[in-house]
């Protein structure tokens, strides 16, 4: 038996990088990812390589930011698939800049995408999670809204406020059954990452207890774990992916 | 319309309990059994059952509703 065998899991910016990843490990395991992002061919690209592995996998466009649009693709998903039983909110982008040559728009963006999006998200799905009496919320949130980062006030703003609002939530809805935690990863290796100068990433290497970056793959294998049943008594919890970066 | 029965359907699905328990007097929390959360989505559903009349239930009006009295009492005197 498969870890995760049917769950219809709601995976936001999952069409690349970290998303992508968590989707193809939950159909590994038996889930059916919902892809969610915001280019159509992006998602149709993501569906096909999951079909080529054999998988199955469905996908919807939506500005994660926009509370209508979250609205009207949660209640189609509804509609289309009956349920929801995993929500990741993974959607996030980043707006670089020394807190004094940051525009307010690189500070409006960041927060509307990586907060207001996973309140978007959480808020609109967990209508249905009550009425289960059951779900599973995880929210990629980052070392940096721990520990924080020069250049990235806004990231860091956004990721700890991520972690604060997955705390209250996994209080409010703890008595229907539903978890909510966050995983904080460190730095992996995706499409993101890809762009830093090598000496750059030397450098993240070096302060890294384990001294390599991570994987996509180690991720998803945290969320499969909070995913399932195996971790049915740990809600409210935000647990790193960073190679002991932060302890 | 018949509020008090579209009201007693209501709370009958959404805190699962029997329709003889929903008296005009019976109380939500003391004699029903509900939570904040059952409260919350109670008065979601009866802002939607009754969306034809823009019903919009506020939490400070919904706080002080503590009987199905109470609740049917505010809607007739929204519709009418």
């Amino acid at each position: 038996m498969k870890r995760l065998e049917k769950k219809i899991a709601v995976i936001t910016g999952s069409a690349r990088g970290i998303g992508y990843g968590i989707a193809e490990h939950f159909a590994a395991e038996g889930a059916v990812p919902i892809i969610i992002d915001i280019q159509q061919e992006l998602i149709d690209a993501a569906i096909e390589d999951l079909k080529h592995d054999g998988y199955t996998a469905y996908g919807y466009v939506a500005d994660v930011s926009d509370f209508d649009q979250v609205g009207n693709v949660i209640k189609q998903i509804i509609k289309d698939h009956e349920r929801i039983d995993i929500l990741i909110n993974n959607a996030g982008i980043t707006r670089d800049s020394l807190l004094l040559r940051m525009k307010e728009d690189d500070w409006d963006k960041v927060l509307q995408v990586n907060v207001k999006g996973t309140f978007n998200f959480t808020q609109k799905v967990s209508r249905y999670m009550l009425k289960q009496k059951s779900g599973v919320i995880i929210n990629i949130a980052s070392v940096i809204g721990l520990m924080g980062n020069a250049g990235q006030s806004n990231y860091a703003a956004s990721k700890g406020g991520m972690i604060a609002f997955s705390k209250s939530i996994a209080k409010e809805l703890s008595s229907r059954n539903i978890r909510v935690n966050s995983i904080a990863p460190g730095f992996i290796e995706t499409e993101m990452t890809a762009t830093l100068p090598e000496q750059v990433v030397k450098q993240y290497q070096e302060s890294i207890p384990l001294k390599r970056m991570g994987s996509v793959k180690d991720v998803a294998k945290l969320c499969i774990f909070l995913a399932s049943d195996e971790a049915s008594y740990i809600t409210g919890q935000t647990i790193n992916v960073d190679g002991g970066l932060v302890m | 319309m018949d509020v008090f029965k579209t009201v007693k359907e209501l709370i009958v699905e959404e805190l699962s309990v029997d329709e003889g328990q929903v008296t005009m007097e019976a109380k939500f929390i003391d004699d029903l059994g509900a939570d904040s959360l059952n409260m919350v989505e109670l008065m979601m559903a009866i802002e939607k059952a009754f969306e034809s009349f823009n019903i919009e239930i506020s939490d400070e009006e919904a706080a002080e509703m503590t009987t199905v009295g109470d609740v049917v009492k505010y809607i007739k005197e929204k519709i009418e």
